[in-house]
């Protein structure tokens, strides 16, 4: 996969960000991760991303549009591309990274896969991408996004998987993959961890990114063949930033497309020390270094170096990391960090859905909503439309109503 | 043995060691003091005293509840420290934590503010479960300054070539992780350990093994295989955790284990 010269190389590190910090047990297991990277992926060794892409077009329905939102263009006038992931199979961009692994995993003589879920999008694409080649998956979520995400538990289970629920701490992703990850510690040898965003350690942030980057190459082409030119910025939603990395990669080298990753502002940007909470999950924006499930990056965390339970009325975002190349690119000032909160991406949830005919995933509500803040992007926007949002709807109606969101249609004739 | 000062090499040296772990703070800092005492009295060579953190990713549920009880009484690594000051035993006490935290003390970022504390205050050893031998130069550096032992964990899968780089790094001690997994008391000793103890037989650096490790006569039939001392930690937390009598039955386990190991070094065939 072409990567704008800018790194091919297997490098474990982005600047100071990323590495390798698990526990022994799992390095040969890494070891072997990163050698199958560098050979399937990078090498392309047995036409395996021959076989990426053809899965991706025939299973996956790429490529994806990247549509001209009229609606949205009038309003804050400027030209407005939608770059429309919610249309991959499954509904949200998560499915490219889960053939990638799943597919991967396969080549590696694997033949079980575990992965851990927070808004249930990546449990419900690797349960899906397991069912199509053929291979046993197990799956950990916590406890809160079980009761929060129930459409995709339903859908998980319909592909056979096991769901396994997490019980401690807030029971979200956090929790989520600590669990995964001790079920590899103990099965490493027949089983392959399929990380669901652009985290954990090397190759994971690395390799999760190249299978997402495909969003990117497919936005750069369309934008230049649809609009003539290349955007003047690209804006992604950013919880561990798959999507994000994925959206942003192939413009990386463009130094003139400036890229947002919008965070989840949640209710706030401050922090409660003293409960260890963190009513938000903007941890490029405001977290501090550290190191957390496998790598050096951007963290929620206390003075002490404790992790903060994070917050988002999206469970997809809802993590207290965040990707480490996105750390280092923010760190760079490639990347512009920003947040919205619970409440603008509600607005921004309806507005879309309104204006465009399109419902969001509460993920990619987030990047909606930052249009709002329109001037400093510039004329030309491509948005990732990272998913689509049935899956939130409980929790939308939900929330709407307990907020006074004023856009969200009215659910009291039926009661 | 490598020729780094170690403050913990000398607890292997006359007969096998036992290493019994426990949390600090689980589930405040006075029973901390209490059970160090009653753990020593029962003939523990070394301590491992758990730093908690957060997201102890390769503990398993038994020791990650006794570190949400230290969290929810207030443990700190501050507090962790003056706790370790204020012991009154004649054991080394080994820091088990994981990276964030020493990465994050003090007010610069990087490790040698956390090691120069703990030598303070009178640590004599760290283990870092999720720092493998690639990471771990600048821990390295700081413990050798501080004259530290950095134990390292060699895991089942742990290959030939890893095992000596990371046998290059250690000291003190090679922490023999028994089998795949994360902590947490086992019915049986695995055989994996067997396998493990003998690939690093050759190792003039002591062997303790650890993780499954519940009664004493797994430490007797690890000592017999070749080991240099057993590390103990959910068997003792589950006291902990019990509530009941806890000083007395830490005393009187950890006297089994001791003796437990004691048993399997006579089963050891000595060199003629």
């Amino acid at each position: 996969m072409s990567a704008n010269g800018s790194d091919t190389e297997n490098d474990a590190k982005f600047g100071e960000y990323g590495g390798q910090y698990v526990p022994e047990v799992l390095m040969p297991a890494i070891e072997e991760l990163q050698s199958a990277y560098e050979r399937y992926v990078l090498e392309n060794e047995d036409d395996f991303m021959d076989e990426f892409r053809r899965h991706l077009r025939d299973f996956g329905g790429r490529p994806t549009p990247l549509q001209y939102a009229d609606a949205l263009s009038e309003r804050y006038d400027r030209d407005i591309y939608l770059k429309r992931e919610d249309l991959v199979h499954g509904g949200a961009h998560k499915l490219n990274n889960a053939l990638g692994q799943v597919l991967l995993a396969k080549y590696m003589g694997k033949d079980r896969i575990v992965a851990e879920t927070g808004a249930g999008q990546h449990g419900t694409a690797t349960a899906m991408a397991a069912t199509y080649l053929g291979i046993d998956c197990e799956v950990y979520m916590g406890r809160t996004d079980i009761n929060r995400q129930r459409p995709n538990v339903f859908r998980m289970r319909t592909h056979d998987a096991d769901v396994n629920p997490v019980d401690v701490g807030s029971g979200t992703l956090k929790e989520a993959i600590n669990e995964t990850m001790r079920d590899w510690a103990t099965n490493v040898e027949d089983t392959h961890y399929v990380i669901g965003s652009v985290v954990g350690p090397h190759p994971f942030p690395r390799m999760v990114r190249d299978f997402q980057a495909v969003i990117s190459e497919e936005a750069r082409e369309q934008i230049q063949e649809q609009a003539g030119r290349l955007p003047d910025s690209v804006v992604a939603c950013a919880g561990g930033g798959s999507n994000t990395m994925g959206a942003f990669h192939e413009f990386v080298g463009d130094e003139d497309v400036s890229l947002f990753a919008v965070e989840a502002g949640g209710s706030g940007l401050t922090i409660d020390e003293d409960e260890g909470l963190a009513p938000h999950s903007a941890s490029l924006s405001t977290g501090e270094n550290g190191v957390l499930h496998g790598a050096r990056t951007k963290l929620l965390q206390s003075e002490d170096g404790q992790i903060l339970e994070s917050h988002s009325v999206s469970a997809g975002l809802d993590y207290s990391g965040v990707g480490p190349e996105l750390a280092h690119l923010a760190e760079t000032g490639r990347v512009t960090p920003v947040s919205v909160g619970d409440d603008a991406a509600l607005e921004a949830f309806h507005r879309l859905s309104k204006l465009e005919g399109i419902i969001p995933a509460l993920e990619s509500s987030h990047a909606i909503a930052y249009l709002e803040a329109a001037e400093e992007l510039g004329d030309l926007v491509v948005v990732n439309v990272s998913g689509r949002g049935d899956k939130d709807l409980d929790t939308v109606i939900e929330e709407s109503e307990k907020r006074g969101i004023d856009a969200a249609p009215s659910m009291e004739v039926f009661e | 043995m490598s020729d780094r000062r170690s403050a913990l090499g000398p607890a292997f040296r006359d007969e096998p060691a036992l290493v019994p772990y426990v949390v600090a703070g689980d589930p405040n800092q006075e029973a901390t003091k209490e059970y160090v005492n009653a753990l020593a009295r029962g003939g523990a060579d070394v301590i491992e005293l758990g730093l908690p953190f957060s997201e102890p990713i390769a503990d398993g549920p038994t020791i990650q509840n006794a570190i949400q009880r230290a969290l929810s009484g207030g443990m700190t690594p501050e507090r962790y420290l003056d706790l370790v000051a204020e012991l009154d035993v004649d054991v080394p006490i080994v820091c088990m934590t994981y990276y964030n935290l020493i990465y994050q003390y003090g007010d610069s970022e990087g490790v040698e503010a956390f090691v120069a504390a703990a030598g303070d205050a009178g640590i004599s050893g760290l283990i870092v479960p999720d720092l493998p031998v690639e990471e771990s130069d600048p821990l390295r550096e700081a413990c050798d300054e501080h004259g530290l032992d950095l134990v390292f964990i060699v895991a089942p899968t742990t290959t030939d070539e890893r095992e000596a780089k990371i046998l290059a790094q250690a000291s003190g001690f090679v922490y023999v992780q028994a089998r795949m997994g994360t902590t947490g008391a086992q019915a049986n000793v695995s055989s994996a350990t067997h396998d493990s103890l003998g690939r690093l037989a050759e190792t003039d650096l002591p062997k303790a093994v650890g993780f499954g490790v519940s009664e004493g006569d797994h430490a007797k039939e690890i000592v017999a295989g070749g080991a240099d001392g057993v590390v103990v930690g959910s068997a003792l937390v589950d006291i902990i955790a019990s509530g009941e009598n806890v000083a007395e039955r830490l005393e009187s386990k950890a006297t089994e284990l001791k003796s437990g190991a004691l048993s399997g070094e006579e089963e050891v065939p000595q060199p003629e």
